[in-house]
C-alpha cells in the first residue's frame, strides 16, 4: 500500500512540468522542492534523534557557498602573507565538496550535541548558524560579504560520450531537484530502517535502556548528524546554482524555522512528512500572495505553526495514518503503525 | 588607554539594560523552563512603546518607561495565559515551537503596524556629553544607567524579600513540593513570565532612544538575553547580572580592537565557548534544568 502511494507520488511529481507551464509556479516548486530535501535533513536529526537543531540552515547556507565559490574560484589573502588561490571548477565538483564540508560541520556539531543537550543543544546550533552568518558578511574579500555572490554557473552534468549538459531551464533544474530530493528520501528511508535507525530511535525513546544494550550514543549521534548536514549541504548547492546568486541573508534564522515548520506539521518521525508538510508550507506563499500582504503573511505563518502544535501535534502524516489504522483495524488484527507512531515523543 | 577607559564607561551603560533583559530571560528560563523566543519581541515591544507614548502622543518622556513596564508585564501575562497555560506539562520542544510560532507572528505584526523605516525618540536631554577627565558620555546613556540599576535593585528585592519572590525561587527549586506547600504554581507562572516580560520591555524602552527603533531589533537582543543567561547559569540573578556586563565588555573590546563588523558575534562566541568548557555557567549554583 504504501509502495503504490510513493509510486503514485513519484508519478504524479514527475509529469508536473508536462503539462504546468507557468514559470512562476514551476519556479515556486522548484525552491519548494529544494527546501524539502532540507527538511527531509532536517527531519533525521529531529524526528529519528530528538535532537532540535535551530541551525540547521547553517549546512545548508555552507553547503551554498562552498560549491558557489569552488564553481567562481577566489582570491583572498591569509594571515602572514599567504594568498589563497582558487581557479574555477565545474559546479559538480562543488555540489560534491559541498556535501562533504557540510558533512564535516555536520560532524562538529554532532560532537557537540553529546556534550549539550535539550535547550542547549537548541541555543549552541542557533549561535553556530548566527557566526557563520556574520562571517559570510564581514569576510568581504571571499564572499563578497552583503554584495552578494553572483552569476554563479548553472549545474553541468557530464555525458559520457555528448560531452556536457547544461541545466538551464526550469523544467531540467526541476528534474534536477526532484531526482536529488529522491535519492535523499530513498537514503533516508534506508537509514531508518536499518540497524542504525534503530539505534537512533531506540535513543531517542529511552536514553538509559538503549545504552545499556550496547547503543553507542556518539557515534549514532555524530553519525545522524554528519549524514543529516551533507543532505542540507547538497541542497544548499542546488540552491546556489538555481537562483545563481546567494548572500548572507541565505543564513537568516527564519528560513530554519521555515524548515522545522515543514516538519512539524508534516510529522516528525515520519518519512513522508517533510515533504507534505513542505508541499504545503513551501506553496502556501504562493497561495496566499494574491490575497494578503507580505507581512500579513508572516503573520498567518506564525499562526498556523502555533494552530498544527495546539491540534495536530503529531503532525498532518501521523495522524492521518493513525486514523486510516484504527479504521481498518476494526475488521482485521491492529494495523502496524510503528514507524509514524514514534512521531509523538515522550515529555522530556 | 583613555581609549580602554572609554570601553569601559561604554560596558557599563550596556551591561546594565543587559542584565535587565537577562535577567527577565533567567526568571522565565529557570523557573517555568521555557525557551522563550518571544523575549526579544517584548524588547522590541517596549521600544515602540517609548516612541509611541513620546512621539506620537506627546506626553513626557519619563512617563514612557513606567507605561511600557506596564505594557511589558500585560502583554507577557496575555500570552502566558493563551499560550503557555494549556500546553503545561507538554515537552520543551513544544513549548518553544510555540514561542516561535509567536516571535513570528508578533514580530511581522508589529512590521505591519509601523513599518520597516526605523523610528527615533526624542530626548530631554541635552546634546552635549558629560566629559570627565579622558572619557565622555551622554546625559541620555547616564539616565539609562541608572533607570536599569534602579529597576535591577527593585527586581533583586521583589524576588528575595516578598513572599512572591519566596514562592518563585521555591517554585523554581521544586515545583511539585512548592504545589503541595500551598503555592500556587499556575499564578507563580504567570506572574514570572510577566515580570520577565517587562523587564524585557524596559531594557527596549531604555535602549530604544539611545539607538533607532525597527521591527527586527529584538532578535539580536533575544540572543544576547540566552548568552546572559548560560554564562550566569540558569534562574541566577546575581549571575545574570554578572553575565550581562561581561558581554557588554566582550562586546565593547571585540568592537574597538577585532572589527566592529564582529561586535555582535560576541554573544554567540560567548554561547559556544561557555556551554563548551562551562556547561554549568559561570557562577554555577543551581541544578541545570533540560
Amino acid at each position: 500500500m504504501r509502495t503504490v502511494i510513493t509510486i503514485l507520488a513519484v508519478a504524479v511529481l514527475a509529469s508536473v512540468p508536462l503539462w504546468l507551464r507557468d514559470p512562476y509556479l514551476l519556479n515556486a516548486l522548484i525552491t519548494t522542492g529544494i527546501f524539502v530535501i532540507g527538511a527531509m535533513s532536517l527531519n533525521l536529526l529531529l524526528g529519528f534523534t530528538g535532537q532540535l537543531s535551530l541551525g540547521h540552515i547553517a549546512f545548508f547556507g555552507i553547503g551554498a557557498y562552498v560549491s558557489a565559490l569552488t564553481s567562481l574560484g577566489f582570491d583572498v589573502g591569509l594571515p602572514g602573507d599567504v594568498r589563497l588561490v582558487h581557479t574555477p571548477w565545474p559546479p559538480i565538483a562543488g555540489l560534491l565538496l559541498a556535501i562533504i564540508v557540510a558533512g564535516l560541520c555536520g560532524y562538529f556539531v554532532g560532537l557537540l550535541s553529546f556534550r549539550v543537550r535539550g535547550a542547549y543543544f537548541v541555543i549552541v546550533t542557533i549561535s553556530f548558524a548566527e557566526v557563520v552568518r556574520l562571517v559570510a558578511l564581514n569576510w568581504v574579500e571571499l564572499t563578497q560579504g552583503p554584495l552578494a555572490l553572483t552569476n554563479i554557473p548553472s549545474i553541468a552534468l557530464p555525458l559520457p560520450g555528448f560531452g556536457e549538459l547544461t541545466l538551464r531551464t526550469k523544467m531540467q533544474n526541476y528534474y534536477l531537484v526532484l531526482v536529488v530530493a529522491l535519492i535523499a528520501y530513498l537514503l533516508i528511508a534506508r537509514l531508518v530502517h536499518s540497524h542504525f535507525g534503530r539505534a537512533m530511535r531506540g535513543l531517542m525513546e529511552n536514553e538509559t535502556l538503549a545504552v545499556s544494550v550496547g547503543i553507542d550514543v556518539t557515534r549514532t549521534l555524530t553519525l545522524a548528524a554528519v549524514i543529516s548536514a551533507a543532505i542540507a549541504g547538497a541542497a544548499g548547492s542546488l540552491y546556489a546554482h538555481y537562483i545563481r546568486i546567494i548572500d548572507p541573508e541565505v543564513f537568516a534564522f527564519i528560513n530554519t524555522v521555515t524548515m522545522v515548520i515543514m516538519v512539524i506539521s508534516g510529522g516528525k518521525g515520519s518519512l513522508a512528512g517533510p515533504v507534505v508538510g513542505g508541499l504545503i508550507f513551501g506553496l502556501l506563499p504562493v497561495a496566499l500572495r494574491p490575497v494578503m500582504a507580505p507581512e500579513a503573511q508572516w503573520i498567518a505563518y506564525g499562526g498556523v505553526l502555533m494552530a498544527i502544535l495546539f491540534v495536530l501535534p503529531r503532525g498532518i502524516v501521523p495522524s492521518l495514518a493513525l486514523r486510516f489504522a484504527r479504521r481498518r483495524s476494526g475488521a482485521s488484527a491492529l494495523a502496524p503503525v510503528a514507524l509514524t507512531e514514534t512521531g509523538a515523543k515522550e515529555p522530556a | 588607554m583613555s581609549e580602554f577607559l572609554q570601553h569601559l564607561v561604554n560596558m557599563l551603560v550596556l551591561g546594565g539594560t543587559y542584565a535587565l533583559l537577562g535577567i527577565g530571560l533567567t526568571l522565565i528560563f529557570g523557573i517555568m523552563n521555557v525557551v522563550n523566543f518571544t523575549h526579544g519581541v517584548l524588547y522590541t515591544f517596549g521600544a515602540y512603546i517609548m516612541f509611541i507614548v513620546v512621539q506620537q502622543l506627546g506626553l513626557n518622556f519619563f512617563l514612557a518607561l513606567p507605561v511600557a513596564v506596564l505594557a511589558g508585564w500585560l502583554l507577557g501575562a496575555a500570552i502566558e495565559l493563551t499560550l503557555l497555560r494549556p500546553l503545561r506539562g507538554s515537552d520543551i520542544d513544544t513549548t518553544m515551537l510555540v514561542m516561535i510560532g509567536a516571535w513570528i507572528a508578533m514580530q511581522s505584526g508589529t512590521l505591519w503596524i509601523w513599518g520597516g523605516v526605523a523610528k527615533s525618540v526624542a530626548t530631554p536631554f541635552p546634546e552635549a556629553p558629560l566629559v570627565l577627565g579622558p572619557v565622555s558620555v551622554s546625559w541620555l546613556r547616564l539616565f539609562v544607567l541608572a533607570a536599569a540599576a534602579m529597576l535591577i535593585l527593585v527586581t533583586y528585592l521583589l524576588i528575595n524579600k516578598t513572599s512572591l519572590g519566596r514562592a518563585m525561587r521555591a517554585t523554581f527549586q521544586d515545583h511539585d513540593t512548592a504545589s503541595l506547600m500551598g503555592v500556587n504554581v499556575d499564578m507563580i507562572y504567570t506572574s514570572t513570565f510577566a515580570i520577565g516580560s517587562s523587564l524585557a520591555a524596559a531594557a527596549g524602552a531604555l535602549l530604544g532612544p539611545v539607538y533607532v527603533i525597527f521591527p527586527q531589533m529584538g532578535d539580536l537582543a533575544a540572543v544576547k538575553a540566552f548568552a546572559i543567561v548560560i554564562l550566569g547559569g540558569l534562574g541566577n540573578i546575581t549571575g545574570a547580572v554578572i553575565g550581562g556586563f561581561i558581554l557588554a565588555l566582550a562586546e565593547e573590546l571585540g568592537a574597538g580592537y577585532v572589527s566592529s563588523g564582529y561586535r555582535d558575534a560576541m554573544g554567540f562566541v560567548i554561547i559556544i565557548a561557555v556551554l563548551i568548557f562551562r556547561p554549568t555557567g559561570l557562577f554555577a549554583r543551581a541544578e541545570r534544568v533540560g
